[in-house]
């Protein structure tokens, strides 16, 4: 969670650089991104190693480190296939808990931004709020989750309510610094540019600020969709509702049952969703800036 | 404090005002003292007048840019007075300062929307000074994909659409290579034939200033006042063979010695 201002958002595009055989008569070099065999061969390798600590687990390590049934509590990763996806009962438990489990996410990522978002303008447009409201953005982020669900159940009881809470806490803090922090980059020159047309500080947020903030706006709701599913599931665990099951509380079902198989399905199946909520948000950004951002660039 | 090494001759422009000239702009006991206690400008007073290409050539932190800083506005003189229409005013920075989420067209259009210039007049403006600066064919290009030379090119054009009355200039070129500067040096005289605006122009560069420039002015080491005034006598346009011409040479060589003069 610590991760706020992670760099390098987007992938380089793939656009061909142009030649300028007017004035520069060097020709650029095209750029290319396609996946070399080492980029695949790296996580190939270091998947087959996974499996094989698994095993080790399973079979002995468990056992020797914590005297504990590896048989019985890791099952092994066909049995987990089996259990989870296998099994109609446990497939349609967790396609059921994905919807709720990404209705929660979303709806507290969308909330988030909103909210954040407008929050980091208001910062960058007024250094006093910024001062005021920044110290508390720090103890927000400071504070564990776990420690106030006695106090988020008392306000809000079960149900959504107090899922879509612990979404937003742990979102919020990214998004609003990632936003605040590219809304004050904007480069100096360009910023002389507004000055000297003695433009509107409505029209310097609008023209400058916001569209060369869009980067580090992205980044923010990359890290932010990633931790609404973690927060959507942490929060499930805690405040369930029988009607809406998200993979969380099918999760604690399981581990209450002693079912271990569709238990570890669970954890594979909310990994996924936060990939591909990664994936999505990374694929947004980049239809939206890929076409002028170049990451690592420097201010034309 | 003038030395006058040079017969003068008229310019173009000159000859077309007779009498009472008003400067477009001007400088009278400029200083310049930041809140950190640098001395950068130390009452420099000069003029500007329309169709005067007026060049300001010092060494590093003398204080040239914070001049231009000062005309645009940008910054205030701590003693001294500006006197200068800024409605029109061009400005092209040492970083051509394009906005990266915009193509070539949307960029050099910016100062006319700025002004509140309407859509389609500010296009049709935006295009002929794509044209003018030798950019057509990459309107719809962003400027990641342009060279240093164009992205120079793209704002150079971005300041015409306002159809400038004084044009500042710091250190435009520096960045860019020996070939790309003297085409875009070329290009400048162009703008300044065809528009006839009011040009003050800052470089390190003595054969930029020389080749550019009706007059060229020296400016001490830090803190910077103007120690020696040149009238460049060459009549425009200027070809690029102007370069190797020997009178060209002297003029620069007294502008150097000038320089170096005053730095020591």
């Amino acid at each position: 969670m610590s991760s706020v201002q992670a760099q390098d958002a987007l992938p380089r595009s793939a656009t061909a650089l142009m030649t300028d055989d007017m004035v520069n008569p060097t020709p650029t070099a095209k750029k290319s991104r396609r996946f070399s065999p080492g980029q695949i061969i790296g996580p190939v390798v270091l998947f087959a190693i996974f499996i094989a600590l698994w095993y080790v687990m399973r079979f002995w390590g468990l056992r020797f480190f914590f005297d504990k049934d590896g048989i019985r509590l890791l099952p092994s990763p066909v049995q987990v296939w089996q259990g989870t996806m296998g099994s109609s009962v446990a497939r349609h438990r967790y396609i059921e808990g994905i919807k709720w489990t990404s209705i929660v996410a979303f709806g507290g990522l969308a909330i988030t931004i909103v909210i954040g978002c407008s929050l980091a303008v208001l910062m960058s447009q007024a250094k006093w709020v910024e001062g005021a409201v920044y110290p508390y953005l720090v103890a927000l982020q400071a504070i564990p989750v776990l420690a106030i669900i006695t106090l988020i159940y008392t306000v809000f009881g079960g149900g959504l309510a107090p899922r879509f809470f612990v979404c937003i806490m742990i979102a919020f803090f990214p998004i609003v610094t990632n936003t605040l922090f590219g809304l004050n980059s904007a480069d100096p020159g360009q910023h002389d540019l507004f000055t000297l047309r003695e433009a509107s500080r409505w029209t310097r947020l609008v023209k400058l600020q916001l569209p060369s903030a869009l980067p580090n706006i992205f980044t923010g709701f990359r890290i932010s969709a990633g931790l609404c599913v973690i927060g959507a599931v942490v929060g499930e665990q805690f405040f369930r509702t029988g009607s809406k099951p998200g993979i969380g509380i099918i999760m604690d079902l399981y581990r209450i049952k002693g079912i271990y198989p569709p238990l570890y399905g669970g954890v594979i199946i909310a990994c996924l969703l936060g990939i591909v909520t990664f994936l999505i948000f990374g694929w947004i950004g980049k239809l939206v800036i890929g076409d002028w951002y170049e990451s690592g660039q420097r201010k034309t | 404090m003038t030395e006058t090494t040079t017969p003068t001759s008229t310019t173009t422009f000159e000859s077309m005002t007779d009498g009472v000239r008003t400067p477009a702009l001007r400088f009278v006991g400029i200083s310049m003292v930041f809140p950190d206690g640098t001395h950068a400008l130390q009452e420099t007073t000069f003029d500007v007048h329309p169709g005067e290409f007026v060049t300001v050539v010092g060494p590093s932190g003398c204080g040239k840019s914070t001049l231009l800083r000062i005309a645009s506005g940008l910054n205030t003189a701590t003693t001294g007075m500006v006197s200068v229409d800024r409605s029109s005013m061009g400005y092209v920075f040492q970083d051509a300062t394009l906005l990266q989420w915009r193509t070539v067209t949307r960029n050099v259009e910016l100062m006319a929307e700025l002004e509140g210039v309407p859509r389609a007049e500010r296009r049709r403006r935006a295009l002929d000074a794509i044209e003018l600066v030798g950019l057509q064919g990459f309107e719809d290009k962003y400027p990641k994909q342009l060279s240093g030379g164009m992205k120079m090119r793209a704002s150079l054009a971005r300041s015409l659409v306002l159809n400038p009355k004084v044009f500042l200039f710091d250190e435009p070129f520096g960045a860019v290579d020996e070939i790309t500067r003297e085409r875009l040096n070329d290009e400048v005289i162009k703008l300044f034939q065809l528009n006839g605006f009011a040009g003050l122009f800052i470089t390190h560069s003595i054969s930029e200033a020389v080749f550019l420039s009706s007059r060229v002015l020296v400016m001490s080491a830090r803190p910077g006042r103007i120690v020696a005034d040149f009238p460049v006598p060459f009549a425009y346009p200027r070809p690029p063979e102007l370069r190797f011409d020997p009178a060209f040479a002297e003029l620069s060589g007294e502008v150097s010695r000038q320089l170096r003069g005053g730095h020591t």
